[in-house]
């Protein structure tokens, strides 16, 4: 709510003037039952065309009134809660920007997505509605409650008991209906997951013959749904019915009770249309707040979905300017431990190694045996919970994060592009590039080649994800775009899984071939792309349980060995 | 207007109807109580001016009349409401039952759809028009028809009862009216440029905030967080521009209807009033115009919003119907058998493609004896799903035949043809619900026991039970709370169960943990004994044992053989083999 406030500031004065020309709009509403009163009781009493015609005169006036405070509220309104929502976007959409990986990986990125668009939409809708019309339908309820007390105290008695009877029916049964249609919701999302699923293993479910038994369930779960909607439905078509009872009520209330003040001289018979005019305007408003009130508690819903991320801490500080070199490994790790956020146990433990400048270091180990979260402590997406990194002779932490963009380029496991073109892909890299500079990247990566075929080569469209590219061809330009920015250390993150082992073996061959020598980390699962690195860290849950190289590797490290085997059984590799 | 004449073709129109036959009784219900309720509804004011006529002044009111006309609101409001009630509830039953029958009748198509339909069309869009489409058509169609009707009604009986009182007056409703249609008509036609401009920008924005979050660690990984800010910033402004005017414009409608219909009711004040003075019409009548001239317009606004929601509930069920009316894969034969396998499956002159421009199989010839290792081998993404298609009939082959124990596959069930083969692919698919219904899939009668011992022979006994639940632990959608290895351990325990004469094994262990491999690889070489295995491979082990190697290369078979004869023929084999030794390299 605090951070609503906080971007509505701008536009305070436009947020507090809707309402307010709302406000205005529903006072010129309530008196349209008291100028028609007038009209019967002294125009039509007295035969005076001439007063008939002023108070018909007002009745346009008032209209048009009402009309113009309620253009200008309505665009205030739009104003306010458009301009509000954009802004509580862009907050959104750059504090994401910064949050770290850890706080990604808590929250994920899906949710992220819903969150920055449909929510963000909700909470717009939410606030315009409720500049609208939030102050309005009271205001019009309590309005014609007080102005039938001007006409007449005894009949408006009657309004004191129906308001509150209405105000019960209304958010009554709307706060029994709502648990109830969140178990609609539930349901729904049950019969959505069983259509997923039955797409996504449809070649398992006709493997095993299973088509009809599929279907059963598919319509066991609808059955259970469509029970329950009707349920749900059964109530709350409850609230039509018992608010115009209830309104009718009072109508026949008023009209008895107006009878006899009739009678005693005490009210006009114009009066009791005012009276009667008043209780239908209630109902309408409270139907429109009834509405309001579910629109508003699915917007705070949003908003607090909204700003659970917008609160979530960026963890990470950088330092303005990088500090000054202190050793000269280009990368070395002392004693480093790592424990994700939330995460009881450490990831990385008690890692120890130095690459030089120009070294090819190769990372092998088992799923989640710690590979990727060793890489990813260079480049700092994560900061190591225990001991030291050391990049290129400084502690990871006094780099400058544009300097420490410039020196480490990471191609990771999934193959990521952005809508444009290759061209501009490649320019992440560093966006002064020239083409011969991009050219050179695509042939180390050995992507030039299909590059070259490509009708409009470097500007050829890449859509959104890269998704007209194949998996190898993604892989291969994101490693170009990597070797564009020329970076001191290259970290390959598993990322030429999709490449087939003629293509991976060039690829390695030419990154050792790289003119300006960048100290480059392999991962891998495969021994066949490490055996030339000149030191191997192997990792077994987290831990460092072989360092050296291939050979030397063989002969001490039972893992290692059991990999090699693994890939190369019965010693048949052919050497 | 074209469009709106293509939403309602007479052929749509009568599909739509079949749809609703079933609940013809509810549908003649709900109409019965929509007119009855309009009817009772449209009495009140007309009540309520007979009581203020009655009150006339000081001393002059008839309370007979009063109280009649206090119980006839009475009686009239009892049976608005139940006929409400009862209309909403039937309304319920027709919509969500007609919405389960579509929902249903989709599904069973779901199953008999041909793959070459599912494969070509992304699953999302199908979701959308069994779940999202089904709904909009259920909620616009049958919640606007009723609305429609009643609409109708209520101007027609307006109209009527109306005119019954005072034609002048009537006449000044009739002819004012209009202009608030034409007032909202007018604002409708200006928004819907704004909106269209507002969904496209929303789209665009979606896609970008897509890309920048999905490829979040790359964008901080270059440091491109300023410039992704500013194209989100750009966006961002266009948008609110775009949505301001949209959201401006449209809500202008109400203010300005609301603005017509005051007009209209000050003119019918005026008339009904120099009226009234006459002695034309009585106070109570003016009072009856006067809430009539209030609640005439309102079904106009809703009937011209219902078309547009009819308009949109046809467009769904189209799209539903588009689904339901493709063709089945092609039946099994009138006369099929079931297959008796005993391993042998031969290809005698196979030819395939997905596409008749890009022939993918040509004259392909294989026979496998029973018990034979047949190793896929070739680059990623290199077709090698297409001979698992083939082979269990996902599709038909072109041209040629495929056999099994001697029978053409087209001459025997799909069902049976299925079952004979066991098929554990990388794609490791498992369905909600506990991991004994998991292992079970493919038979469900099994006991315990059976499922136990298959989950032994998978090397999956001990880690379920380490789980929670240990095999009653519910496997949420897609996996999520099991690793990888773990998922394809479950698949091959759900394989052990049955273990048919021939297996179809997808190697691919890219994201697997050393361990975890070693036990697959058991698994896998238990299933293997004795029964005729195609193997999509990737280790050397397998491929130099195999009996035929099958290489494949841009959806081809390019070559076929056994490891020495693939590799004296220095071919793409020998290329691939070499490079992964390429001590050179």
């Amino acid at each position: 709510m605090h951070d609503l406030l906080r971007h509505l500031k701008g536009y305070r004065l436009v947020s507090v003037l809707a309402p307010l020309f709302k406000m205005l709009e529903a006072l010129f509403d309530l008196f349209v039952p008291l100028v028609v009163a007038d009209l019967i009781d002294t125009g039509i009493r007295n035969q005076d065309t001439g007063y008939i015609l002023s108070r018909c005169g007002i009745l346009v006036m008032l209209a048009l009134v009402g009309l113009g405070c309620s253009v200008v509220a309505q665009y205030f309104a739009a104003r306010a809660s458009v301009s509000c929502a954009s802004s509580l976007r862009r907050a959104l959409f750059a504090h994401i920007q910064s949050l770290g990986f850890s706080e990604v990986d808590t929250i994920g990125g899906s949710t992220l997505i819903t969150r920055m668009t449909s929510d963000i939409n909700q909470v717009q809708n939410g606030i315009n509605m409720f500049l609208r019309l939030f102050l309005r339908s009271p205001f019009i309820v309590f309005g014609a409650a007080i102005m039938a007390f001007s006409l007449n105290r005894t009949v408006a008695t009657v309004f004191l008991l129906a308001i509150p009877v209405l105000f019960v029916i209304v958010f009554g049964l709307m706060a029994i209906t709502a648990p109830l249609y969140r178990r609609v919701q539930t349901g729904l999302d049950r019969v959505l997951g069983a259509t997923r699923e039955n797409l996504s293993g449809v070649r398992v479910v006709r493997a095993f013959a299973r088509e009809q038994e599929e279907t059963a369930r598919f319509e066991a779960f609808h059955h259970a749904l469509t029970r329950m909607q009707l349920f749900v439905g059964r109530i709350s078509a409850l609230m039509n019915p018992l608010t115009y009872v209830v309104v009718n009520l009072a109508i026949i209330a008023i009209l008895t009770l107006g009878a006899r003040q009739v009678e005693g001289g005490m009210l006009l018979s114009g009066d009791v249309v005012a009276l009667v005019n008043y209780m239908s305007q209630i109902l309408v408003e409270l139907v429109k707040l009834a509405n309001t009130v579910i629109l508003i508690s699915r917007a705070l819903a949003s908003l607090s979905r909204v700003t659970t991320v917008l609160h979530t801490p960026v963890s990470m500080a950088y330092p303005a300017e990088t500090g000054p070199e202190t050793a000269d490994a280009a990368v070395a790790f002392d004693q480093v431990g790592l424990t994700y956020a939330g995460a009881g146990d450490e990831s990385l433990s008690g890692i120890t190694f130095a690459a030089r400048p120009g070294e090819t270091v190769g990372v092998i180990g088992g799923t989640g045996s710690g590979k990727s979260s060793l890489v990813h402590l260079i480049p700092r997406f994560y900061d190591a919970t225990a001991g030291h990194v050391t990049l290129l002779g400084r502690p990871i932490d006094q780099w400058s994060r544009e300097d420490l963009h410039r020196a480490v380029a990471i191609v990771l496991q999934k193959a990521q592009l952005f809508s444009g073109t290759i061209r501009s892909n490649l320019l992440w890299g560093n966006a002064d590039a020239d083409d011969a500079t991009l050219w050179a990247a695509l042939e180390a990566a050995q992507a030039a080649e299909f590059v070259r075929q490509k009708p409009l080569g470097l500007d050829e469209p890449v859509e959104q994800g890269g998704r007209n590219f194949s998996g190898g061809q993604r892989q291969r330009l994101t490693i170009a775009r990597a070797l564009v920015g020329q970076p001191q250390v290259l970290i390959l993150d598993d990322s030429a899984s999709a490449l087939d082992f003629a293509t991976d073996a060039a690829l390695r061959k030419s990154l050792r071939a790289l003119p300006w020598k960048p100290t480059v980390f392999i991962v891998s699962q495969r021994t066949s792309s490490l055996r030339h690195a000149d030191q191997i860290l192997v990792l077994d849950d987290g831990r460092l349980v072989g360092h050296g190289t291939h050979q030397g590797l063989l002969e001490t490290c039972p893992v290692y060995r059991e990999i090699y085997e693994s890939q190369f059984e019965k010693g048949g590799a052919a050497q | 207007m074209s469009n709106r004449k293509q939403s309602f073709q007479p052929v749509l129109v009568r599909r739509v109807l079949r749809l609703v036959r079933p609940y013809w009784f509810f549908v003649a219900a709900s109409l019965v109580c929509a007119a009855v309720s309009v009817a009772a509804q449209l009495l009140v004011p007309i009540l309520c001016g007979d009581a203020i006529d009655a009150m006339i002044g000081l001393h002059r009111v008839d309370f007979a009349i009063v109280a009649r006309v206090a119980l006839a609101i009475a009686v009239s409001t009892a049976i608005t409401a139940a006929a409400q009630w009862v209309l909403a509830a039937c309304n319920n039953r027709i919509a969500f039952r007609v919405s389960q029958d579509l929902r249903r009748k989709a599904m069973e198509k779901l199953q008999h759809l041909p793959l070459s339909y599912l494969d070509a069309h992304p699953s999302g869009d199908l979701v959308s028009r069994m779940i999202a489409d089904v709904d909009t058509f259920s909620d616009g169609l049958l919640l606007g028809f009723t609305q429609f009707f009643s609409g109708v009604l209520t101007i027609a009986g307006t109209l009527i009862l109306m005119a019954v009182l005072h034609l002048g007056v009537t006449a000044v409703v009739v002819l004012l009216t209009p202009l608030s249609l034409f007032a909202a008509g007018f604002i409708t036609r200006r928004t819907y440029r704004y909106f269209r401009d507002q969904t496209a920008i929303r789209g665009q924005q979606t896609a970008l905030v897509e890309e920048q979050i999905q490829g979040q660690r790359v964008v901080q990984a270059f440091g491109h967080e300023a410039e992704s800010l500013r194209a989100f910033d750009d966006v961002n402004d266009r948008l609110r521009d775009a949505s301001i005017k949209a959201v401006f414009f449209s809500s202008l409608t109400n203010p300005v209807t609301r603005f017509v219909n005051s007009v209209v009711y000050a003119a019918v004040g005026l008339t009904g009033a120099l009226l009234a003075m006459g002695g034309g019409i009585t106070v109570g009548q003016l009072s009856v115009f006067l809430s009539y001239a209030n609640q005439y317009a309102k079904p106009f606004n809703e009937i011209s919003g219902v078309v547009t929601e009819l308009q949109n509930a046809m467009a769904c069920i189209q799209r539903v119907f588009d689904l339901l009316d493709e063709p089945d894969q092609a039946p099994d034969a009138p006369d099929a058998a079931e297959l008796q396998p005993d391993g042998r499956v031969s290809l005698s002159h196979v030819a395939f493609s997905y596409t008749p421009e890009r022939p993918l199989i040509e004259n392909f010839n294989l026979d496998v004896a029973p018990g034979q290792r047949i190793a896929i081998v070739g680059p990623t993404g290199c077709g090698k799903t297409t001979l698992i298609n083939l082979l269990l009939r996902f599709y038909d082959v072109d041209a040629g035949s495929i056999a099994a124990a001697g029978r053409d596959i087209r001459t025997v069930t799909r069902a049976s043809l299925r079952r004979s083969y066991g098929m554990v692919l990388q794609d490791t698919w498992l369905r909600t619900g506990t991991i004994r219904e998991n292992i079970a899939y493919g038979k469900p009668s099994a006991s315990d026991e059976e499922i136990v011992a298959a989950a032994r022979a998978a090397h999956a006994h001990s880690f379920i039970r380490r789980l929670p639940q240990g095999y009653d632990t519910v496997i949420a959608e897609d996996g999520g709370n099991l690793s990888q290895g773990q998922k394809q351990l479950l698949c091959i325990a759900r394989v052990m169960l049955c273990l048919p004469p021939m297996l179809i094994l997808d190697e691919a262990t890219s994201s697997i943990d050393t361990r975890t491999e070693v036990k697959i690889q058991k698994a896998f070489a238990t299933m293997m004994e004795g029964r005729t295995s195609f193997i999509v491979a990737h280790r050397l082990s397998t491929i130099r044992e195999a009996d035929v190697i099958l290489v494949m290369r841009d959806g081809k078979i390019v070559e076929q053989g056994n490891h020495q004869s693939l590799l004296q023929k220095g071919g793409f084999y020998a290329t691939l083999y070499n490079s992964q030794f390429d001590t050179a390299g």
